[in-house]
């Protein structure tokens, strides 16, 4: 195992076609990071470029003491899943776990102990013989992982591998992976675009946006006080709400919202949709006449509340309040996050 | 489209492509330049002395009876092929498309000819129609009709017109029937309930949507009838009689091979290419166009 | 079927009835023809039942070929097309193949320059270049041989461009795999691609075995030798002149033994024969 640590790390196709704007973290060994972002921000080619599969235009990564920029895949000690897992069709899944140490010339007793091993440990020994085509979607995605972990690799990367499954095995994978992660300490990178996953799994985790690190941190933390407007926007579910006042942006967190009397209202939300989710009820609307909202503007900006399922909510005007401590400040024309 | 970049290496790649590079240049490239350079030479009755004479060949051949006579023979020629062969597989499609038991046997059994020689399904014609012995003879002359293709011109055009769309029925049948095949049941079905019947119904809708099965079968039989029919007319009219079968083809294996005139056989070798530069490019146009459906 | 008309069903089973009919006349004569002695043949009309010198006439042919014009045996020209039909399409796959490989998947200097050189040989058919490639052959002493019959004929653009077209189809992820998986080029081509590509390798071998065995023009320019003639081209050696002059129960013989072999693998493998047919056309 080993700590991984990218240094201003570059990547552009053409000179005037820069997809990574220069990305800097360490990690340390055993840690597992999540790569969170929104598809085309640049994920994908940043773990690709830590495997050794995309070239780095400048910066410099290194895993363990080694920089590797200049290293083929196969000497970086690394093991990768795939999104649509890669397994080879042709092959049984004992032959698609062990390809990669039969290449390394492993002794045929080291090669079946370790992949009965792995095996055992994601419950695919009934399967050794099979073709991946007679396997579902979650065993074809457990040889991919079997195939990362007999390799004993320094790193795991994942690149999205729970994205084709369906949202029940999804979940199951996620505890999986915990669980795999809590038993192999191996070092781990995984791109995902779903911020469930990244909440659930990550130790720390990195947010992208357009080829930059918008904000690293644990995921407590990046939901607690993001960084930029990007940040508060891209992770909770609704987002932050975000409204414009005294020329800068107030971010407050749909569950901070609470209905109240029309003299406390600090938000007057004129409500045109609700979604009753059981143990909660989401409104949505948009802030209607500025005169509840201390005349300082954020007319029409929209907004959404979580609110207790007791609440009896109806579309009209709903008078809303929140406690200041929960309140983030954003500069509107950076997006940074304000503090005090 | 392209594959993301994979591999590198300065030298496997050159490895790779190099056994196929060499036969192309040995035996396509060189002796295309050849031809080209013959072309524009005249060469003396026992090739001793050569001389550089432009454009001579070609004018002479444009000038030549023979060989302005050879165009129309071709262009008769392909044109029959392509349209009785494209006609008789798509009926012969139509109906297998249309009847529910026997479909795969009739396949089979419509299938195989492909897998005959040109030149032996002209040598099994020429034997049917042969004009002392042929069982086809016979029963014309029954008919009141005198059959004899080695003295009649248009006999003998019909006789390889016959072997050749004999042989070249099952490759269309194949390319006919998958068209079909692939035309929605829901949209037949559609037509049925607006009230066309069969025959209205395969013109105005499923021939339509056949149309580029049918082009491409048109350009490809053309091709067949320019270059692949080599075999059927050497085995049967070998030109005759008096060159009313001597398509393009021919003519430039007669003239290069047995009458030994190296320029004109090489400029009419020229010519040749051209045409099928013109008929590659036609190709191409229609599978881009097709990609675009 | 949309609605349900005997009247009509039944003329589609006549009119394929009719069209199997005829596609198989003319063989039927033939193989009738290879069974009578000259003679019954040479009467008019010639007997349309089998007669009882099968095997005296495909003895004859066998071993000893016809007595006027070409006399060599069947056996040593099927001998010479199964060379031909064998050696073109297992020399094309592999040559194929690998130009491929590298096209698709390495990028490399020239590499356009190279694909478009394969393509152009798409417009150079044997047919308009007939006498300079001829002299090349000729030049490198390869007439009357099994190199002269094959080599020339084993590179083509459509076998390369219908490998291009499959490996487009796998997907980036299984090289990359291979790639971390620690695979050189030449493993991942041996252990991934390779078996991957068998459904268009056979495919492609049907047709090139029928391409390879009906080959005319170009044995005939090269083989001047009795005992390297192809069937097809011994067929037409033996027609020497008018009807009569031809010993026709031998020819129809031969011209049943050079049938059979493409017409069995076409009836044999029709998968792989159809697939084959409809992808390199595409």
């Amino acid at each position: 195992m080993a700590a991984v640590s990218l240094r201003n790390v570059r990547k552009s196709y053409t000179s005037d076609l820069q997809v990574i704007h220069g990305v800097s973290m360490d990690i340390a060994d055993g840690e597992f990071i999540v790569i969170l972002g929104p598809s085309g921000c640049g994920k994908s080619t940043l773990l690709r470029m830590v495997a050794g599969l995309e070239t780095i235009t400048a910066g410099e990564i290194t895993i363990g003491d080694r920089v590797v920029n200049n290293l083929e895949p196969k000497d970086r000690d690394i093991a990768m899943v795939f999104q649509n897992y890669a397994l080879y069709p042709h092959m049984s899944v004992y032959d698609n776990m062990s390809y990669g140490l039969r290449i390394r010339g492993l002794s045929k007793e080291d090669i079946s102990q370790r992949v009965k091993k792995a095996a055992d440990i994601l419950e695919l020994s009934k399967f050794l013989d099979r073709k991946p085509r007679a396997l579902s979607g979650g065993q074809r995605q457990r040889v991919a992982m079997g195939r990362a972990i007999v390799r004993e690799p320094q790193v795991f990367l994942f690149d999205e591998p729970l994205s084709n499954l369906d949202a029940k095995l999804r979940v199951q994978m996620r505890g999986e992976l915990q669980a795999l992660h809590r038993r192999l300490g191996t070092t781990s990178l995984f791109v995902t675009h779903d911020q469930v996953e990244a909440m659930t799994l990550a130790q720390r985790m990195i947010v992208m946006n357009a080829g930059r690190a918008e904000q690293i941190g644990a995921p407590l933390e990046v939901y607690a006080k993001p960084a930029t407007t990007f940040v508060a926007g891209f992770i909770g579910s609704p987002p932050m709400n975000l409204i414009p006042r005294d020329g800068k942006l107030l971010g407050i967190r749909p569950e901070h919202l609470e209905p109240c009397g029309e003299a406390e209202a600090m938000l007057s939300v004129q409500v045109d949709l609700i979604e009753p989710l059981g143990a909660d009820t989401l409104v949505y609307g948009h802030i209607g006449d500025p005169g509840g909202n201390g005349g300082n503007g954020g007319a029409g900006a929209r907004v959404a509340a979580r609110l207790h399922a007791s609440v009896d909510a109806r579309t009209g005007r709903l008078p809303l309040r929140y406690d200041t401590g929960n309140v983030h400040w954003f500069d509107p024309a950076s997006g940074k996050r304000i503090e005090g | 489209m392209e594959k993301r970049v994979v591999f590198r290496s300065a030298w496997l790649p050159y490895a790779l492509v190099a056994p196929q590079i060499a036969i192309t240049v040995v035996f396509f490239f060189w002796p295309a330049a050849q031809a080209v350079w013959y072309s524009f030479q005249l060469q003396d009755a026992f090739g001793l002395k050569t001389q550089f004479v432009g454009l001579q060949n070609f004018a002479a051949l444009f000038k030549d009876g023979n060989y302005l006579d050879s165009f129309r023979v071709t262009a008769v020629f392909s044109a029959l092929v392509a349209f009785i062969g494209i006609a008789i597989s798509l009926l012969l499609a139509a109906m297998a498309d249309r009847v529910l038991r026997g479909a795969l046997a009739y396949k089979t059994l419509l299938v195989w000819p492909y897998a005959v020689a040109p030149a032996v399904a002209g040598v099994l014609w020429a034997f049917l129609f042969a004009p002392s012995i042929g069982i086809v003879t016979y029963v014309l002359k029954g008919f009141g009709v005198d059959w004899n293709w080695i003295l009649d011109g248009d006999q003998a055009m019909l006789l390889i017109v016959i072997a050749s769309v004999w042989k070249q029925i099952s490759y269309n049948f194949l390319f006919f029937l998958a068209g079909l095949q692939s035309i929605p049941r829901s949209l037949i079905e559609a037509a049925a309930i607006d009230g066309a019947g069969p025959t209205r119904r395969f013109w105005t809708v499923v021939f339509p949507l056949l149309s580029p099965t049918t082009f491409f079968l048109l350009v490809v039989n053309v091709v067949y009838a320019f270059f692949d029919t080599f075999g059927v007319i050497d085995a049967t009219t070998q030109g005759g009689p008096a060159q009313a079968t001597q398509i393009l083809v021919y003519k430039v294996y007669h003239d290069g091979v047995k009458a030994a005139d190296l320029g004109s056989s090489s400029a009419q070798s020229v010519i040749l290419m051209f045409i099928v530069i013109a008929l590659t490019v036609v190709q191409f146009r229609f599978i881009e166009r097709k990609v675009q459906y | 079927m949309v609605e349900n008309r005997p009247g009509l069903t039944f003329f589609a089973h006549a009119v394929l009835v009719a069209g199997v009919l005829l596609v198989a006349f003319p063989v039927y004569v033939t193989f009738v023809a290879s069974t009578h002695t000259l003679e019954a043949i040479l009467q008019v009309p010639m007997p349309l039942w089998p007669g009882d010198r099968f095997w005296e006439n495909y003895t004859q042919v066998l071993t000893a070929g016809s007595t006027k014009g070409s006399k060599a045996a069947a056996a040593t020209m099927l001998v010479n097309s199964t060379v031909m039909a064998l050696v073109i399409p297992l020399g094309k796959i592999t040559i194929s193949i690998l130009s491929a490989f590298a096209i698709v998947y390495f990028r490399f200097p020239l590499r356009m320059f190279i694909f478009w050189m394969i393509f152009v040989t798409l417009m150079l058919p044997v047919e308009v270049r007939i006498i300079p490639t001829f002299k090349v052959i000729a030049d490198l002493g390869m007439l009357n041989s099994y190199a002269g019959l094959t080599v020339p004929l084993i590179a083509s653009a459509t076998a390369t461009f219908l490998f291009r077209q499959f490996f487009m189809t796998v997907p980036d992820e299984l090289a990359e795999a291979a790639r971390v998986d620690g695979a050189s080029p030449m493993r991942f081509f041996r252990d991934v691609l390779l078996p991957l590509s068998k459904t268009t390798m056979a495919a492609l071998f049907v047709i090139q075995f029928i391409y390879g065995w009906n080959q005319y023009l170009w044995p005939l320019l090269i083989t001047t030798d009795e005992s390297m003639y192809t069937t097809v081209i011994g067929i037409k050696r033996m027609i020497v002149g008018g009807d009569a002059t031809n010993e026709w129960n031998l020819i129809m013989a031969t011209a049943i033994l050079a049938m059979l072999p493409p017409a069995l693998v076409v009836l044999l493998m029709q998968k792989w024969f159809v697939k084959g047919l409809v992808e390199t056309e595409k």
